[in-house]
């Protein structure tokens, strides 16, 4: 019964920020907390978004400046930041639509699954990066 | 059913609660995801980037239609998302976690304006 009402014992299943340290995240678990931190960022940069995309319709003068605005290398990067979200939100994306239909669903598939979403959001993403920044 | 679901005998709780707001975002998520691939493949046929070109693209009615459906479909699926992120993250305030749902909740309805502007304005 004291053990009970006892206050300070230890509470589990909560974790906090503080006890990331003391775990080795599997490869699933990255892409997990990146499909939350891309999503999070795709939405704090949906102003951003419109914005471009507003400059690029209004006119033809509002796309000449469009044009001028996205040549800085800031912007480019802010874009490359984007597309790595959005890819890696659309490849971990259809990753948890697949485990829903219940493909993928064992230890050994997910991981192996995890090295999918890798293998395809960052080499695409590195693609478009040599693009803006004019390596071909 | 829908007779004994109201009053105090209303179901608050239980298995079904959220799975329509997890089923919207499996929704919403194919819906971004056609547009997407329509856009980029329209984009990629369309050889170089021109205003032309580009502004043509977004004068056709369906595809105004089309940007702006997907860009409801978006707003409930990061509705969705960032309200879960404030519910793990902010899960001792009560009053901090209202006000980042209304926060949440201004920020996209505001995008969804400018967004309606932006496609029917040209």
């Amino acid at each position: 019964m004291s053990e009970a009402v006892n206050k300070n014992r230890r509470k589990y299943g909560v974790m906090s920020f503080a006890d990331i340290r003391h775990y080795r995240l599997p490869l699933a678990a990255y892409v997990s907390i990146l499909h939350r931190a891309s999503g999070a960022l795709m939405f704090v940069l949906l102003p951003f978004v419109l914005y471009l995309l507003d400059k690029s319709l209004t006119s033809e003068i509002s796309f000449e400046y469009f044009k001028g605005f996205t040549s800085h290398w800031f912007v480019k990067l802010l874009i490359v930041g984007l597309v790595w979200a959005y890819f890696h939100h659309v490849c971990a994306g259809i990753r948890h639509l697949l485990m829903d239909v219940h493909v993928g669903v064992d230890k050994d598939s997910g991981r192996k699954s995890s090295v999918i979403v890798f293998a395809i959001s960052l080499p695409l993403t590195v693609l478009v990066a040599l693009k803006l920044f004019g390596a071909f | 059913m829908a007779n004994n679901n109201i009053g105090p005998k209303r179901l608050v709780v239980g298995a079904h609660y959220g799975l329509r707001d997890w089923l919207a975002q499996r929704a919403t998520a194919i819906v971004i995801l056609a547009y997407t691939v329509i856009l980029l493949v329209t984009f990629l046929a369309s050889g170089n980037f021109s205003y032309e070109g580009w502004a043509g693209l977004f004068s056709r009615q369906w595809f105004k239609m089309a940007t702006f459906v997907t860009f409801l479909a978006l707003l409930y699926h990061a509705w969705v998302g960032v309200r879960e992120i404030v519910m793990d993250y902010c899960a001792k305030s009560v009053g901090l976690r209202l006000a980042l749902y209304v926060a949440t909740i201004l920020w996209l309805i505001g995008c969804a304006g400018w967004a309606a502007q932006i496609i029917w304005r040209m």
